[in-house]
């Protein structure tokens, strides 16, 4: 193999790959990077045996060939290169080692033979269909906040995507909860995506797939069967194992006669929720909501500490009600409406209250009080 | 009650309890001297309770012939000493003295390693009679609780004096350890009173007197004044208390910051902290050591949810509830594994902790064998049983709503009424 390719592509391709490679493993070919020369071009895939990130970046081809090595040292190693130099890589007849070259750097590596490299995207999936960037960004970033971190509710790890028919109308619905927050989000159902069953993304997928979309705007392929996902764009490809598990019944606890509704401007309520919540002990200290027909008055109280309070305008069709909120889930709902009222749908004191966003009908969350 | 009405009594003998009212120097029933005498004697609730020369003293009672000799407890890696009996004590030997020194001083003294498994047994029985009195027992160390007998005069019958002069005799009987009690209106002071008279003491200082009881005290009589901060009120001209109260709140603040409202407050005898019962746990755990070394985690397993149950029964006793599952693990060359996970709210359900331990045991039973294997939970809330946050998660509002189900039963039938399929065991046929 012998390749000659510029460092800034190269460098932006191994950063969207190294970031799955874990920084320690027991299997050592997972800590490597697959380099694959051909075609005009250099292929670079690295696994955590979960995801799998494919990248091409065209390169001046001398001699074809593959090899690995271990990603974050090769990802150290062309980002301290000087901007705008060429990088060599060559590999000579000792399998076990790679040159790479630049200006008068020179460096040998380790390389591990490329048939042990794990092959996660081997098999057919089952659906296929396009949809636009915005869309799946949009899933995304509406219920990201609200996926659980906690290791022993696995199924609840993840983003959940199904199919469902709202008047009539296809249209693919994300969720995520983390038992006392819920988040959905619909977007039109692409065309070929009606029949998918329901799957859960796990949060690093989420994660690495947030970085790669960042700056895309055209459309993606999906590809998926009922324990794989892929994504295509441009030159590279995210192939991810999916959750094993069922996602609960959520639409169940889901308050259908939610009949008291508040609404407040969410900017000034939110930056009042930040204010009070200062004195509280913890991040995830209640803050209780004292919600009147023309404001709602928010009080933190720590016996530790001291108390604050403070009014927002609001209006209420209802009496007065007393509900507590844990103060960062209101903060994260409040920063992912886009319009500029807060709508908040109350039963009581003790039931879950759904918060939406008129200015944008296709999203809803929903919270669970706590005791104040 | 034997005392005459027009003649409310104001004390009584520590020995028989009889009610006194004059000012006799021995009880007049059983004459002994030890008498215990206040005008507030009865309207105090807040005590303070200390073991006399604790580990000394379990030493003395398991090894009778220690009894009258000078005993130190300690020696080990720093070679300090960690206690010392009040034989000891009159040679002028302290805690946290070198060994050396003690040795120099007292020549004749018996120098024991400390056992600790014994002194936390003696310390758990004493605790445990300790609530018997109130739930409210809040433990600073090993030795020595806080108690609040506030309104359990109706319900035992007594008035908390008497409560704690019993209690230190059942102490004595059952356990073998002399106790002192500091009885006051709040726990700095019930805290002072406790050392006023020790070993065997019973003090108390009242209301009407704190100002005159504390005013020519030095100021490390108060908690949280070490030697630093004494030196710096020193400087101050300060070093009884009376000197603390000729100065203002927003002097002693602007001087010493939170500490000096805390002094402002103390130097007059006041001081609002309550006993409160969690401030001791920091976690709540249980283990078990195996007969013999256990490989298969099928085997683990169940001992894993007896052990999660446990757990579990003391956090819902206490109502206390932890955010983080550690599980422990020693393997049979004393290698010791701990692995923990932090849930998403803090949990006391059986189920919970379980289905949190489980997976951490399973990564650790790759075929190593355990002789000892135990989980806990830690980060701990106060919480009640019928304040658990509600979940969306259905799967888990149903077993929650399954094991309160569960408790309720075995509250009232029994701790074996029922138990989950994993960890039940057939009774033995016979």
């Amino acid at each position: 193999m012998r390749v000659t390719i510029e460092r800034a592509q190269f460098l932006k391709s191994l950063n969207h790959v190294q970031s799955v490679v874990e920084r320690r493993n027991t299997i050592p070919i997972l800590s490597n990077v697959l380099l694959k020369a051909a075609a005009g071009e250099i292929q670079l895939t690295a696994t955590d045996l979960d995801i799998e990130i494919v990248e091409g970046v065209p390169a001046d081809i001398s001699v074809e060939g593959a090899t690995t090595i271990p990603a974050h040292l090769m990802h150290d190693i062309v980002r301290k290169l000087p901007d705008g130099s060429q990088l060599e890589i060559e590999q000579g007849p000792d399998e076990g080692r790679l040159a790479i070259s630049a200006g008068r750097s020179r460096f040998s590596l380790q390389a591990l033979p490329p048939d042990d490299f794990p092959n996660l995207s081997a098999g057919e999936l089952s659906h296929k269909f396009i949809m636009s960037a915005g869309d799946l960004k949009t899933m995304i970033e509406k219920t990201r906040f609200a996926i659980s971190t906690e290791e022993t509710r696995y199924y609840l790890n993840g983003i959940y995507l199904h199919h469902i028919e709202i008047d009539g109308k296809p249209m693919l619905r994300a969720v995520a909860t983390d038992g006392h927050r819920l988040a959905q989000v619909e977007v039109p159902c692409p065309d070929g995506a009606q029949g998918i069953p329901g799957i859960i993304v796990p949060r690093k997928t989420v994660l690495e797939l947030t970085k790669l979309i960042e700056d895309q705007d055209g459309s993606i392929e999906i590809a998926l069967s009922d324990s794989k996902i892929r994504f295509t764009f441009n030159d590279m490809v995210l192939t991810s194992k999916l959750i094993d598990g069922s996602f609960p019944d959520y639409e169940r606890v889901i308050p259908t006669n939610n009949d008291k509704i508040m609404e407040v401007d969410r900017r000034l309520f939110a930056q009042a929720v930040d204010r009070v919540s200062t004195v509280s002990a913890e991040k995830g200290r209640a803050i209780k909501l004292n919600i009147n027909p023309d404001k709602v008055i928010l009080t933190v109280n720590n016996p530790d500490s001291g108390n604050a309070e403070e009014e927002v305008a609001a209006s209420c069709d209802s009496e007065p009600l007393d509900v507590g909120f844990n103060a960062q889930y209101l903060l994260d709902i409040a920063s992912q409406l886009d319009g500029d009222t807060a709508q908040f749908h109350m039963f009581d004191s003790g039931s879950p209250t759904i918060v939406r966003d008129p200015a944008n009908s296709s999203v809803l969350y929903v919270l669970m009080p706590m005791r104040v | 009650m034997t005392a005459s009405s027009t003649n409310p009594a104001t004390g009584f003998c520590r020995d028989c309890y009889e009610l006194i009212s004059g000012s006799e120097a021995r009880c007049r029933k059983c004459k002994s001297p030890r008498l215990v005498r206040h005008e507030e004697l009865f309207d105090l609730s807040i005590a303070h309770i200390d073991c006399d020369a604790f580990y000394a003293a379990v030493e003395k009672r398991d090894n009778p012939e220690l009894a009258d000799k000078p005993v130190i407890i300690g020696g080990g890696k720093r070679g300090v000493v960690s206690t010392a009996c009040y034989v000891a004590r009159i040679y002028g030997v302290k805690s946290a003295m070198p060994m050396f020194k003690a040795k120099k001083l007292c020549p004749d003294a018996v120098v024991v390693r400390g056992d600790m498994k014994k002194y936390t047994q003696a310390g758990g029985e004493i605790r445990k009679l300790m609530r018997e009195l109130t739930p409210l027992v809040e433990p600073l160390s090993i030795d020595e609780a806080f108690l609040d007998l506030s309104g359990t005069e109706r319900l035992l019958k007594n008035p908390p004096a008497l409560l704690l002069a019993k209690l230190t005799e059942r102490i004595q009987l059952e356990v073998g350890i002399s106790v002192s009690v500091g009885l006051s209106h709040n726990k700095f002071l019930a805290k002072i009173a406790s050392d006023l008279d020790k070993p065997r003491g019973f003090s108390v200082i009242g209301k009407q007197e704190t100002l005159t009881f504390l005013a020519d005290k030095p100021v490390s009589f108060i908690w949280g004044v070490g030697k630093a901060m004494q030196k710096s009120l020193a400087a101050q001209g300060i070093s009884t208390i009376k000197q603390l109260r000729q100065h203002e709140k927003s002097e002693l603040m602007r001087h010493f910051g939170v500490m000096g409202a805390r002094l402002y407050h103390l130097s007059r005898g006041k001081d609002a902290r309550k006993v409160t019962v969690s401030s001791g746990t920091k976690s709540i755990s249980n283990e078990t050591t195996f007969n013999d070394d256990i490989a298969s985690f099928e085997t683990l397993e169940k001992t894993l949810w007896k052990l999660c149950e446990n757990v579990s029964r003391r956090a819902k006793a206490k109502a206390l509830a932890g955010r983080t599952v550690t599980v422990k693990l020693t393997t049979s060359r004393f290698k010791s594994r701990t692995r923990s996970t932090t849930l998403n709210d803090v949990t006391f359900l059986a189920d919970r902790i379980f289905s949190a331990a489980r997976p951490l045991l399973k990564k650790e039973a790759d075929g190593t064998a355990f002789r000892l294997l135990g989980v806990g939970i830690s980060h701990l809330e106060n919480l009640l049983v019928g304040d658990m946050p509600q979940d969306l998660d259905q799967r888990v509002a149903q077993q929650t709503k399954a094991e309160v189900a569960m408790d309720k039963l075995r509250s009232k039938f029994g701790a074996d009424a029922v138990s989950k399929g994993r960890g039940f065991e057939p009774p033995e046929k016979t």
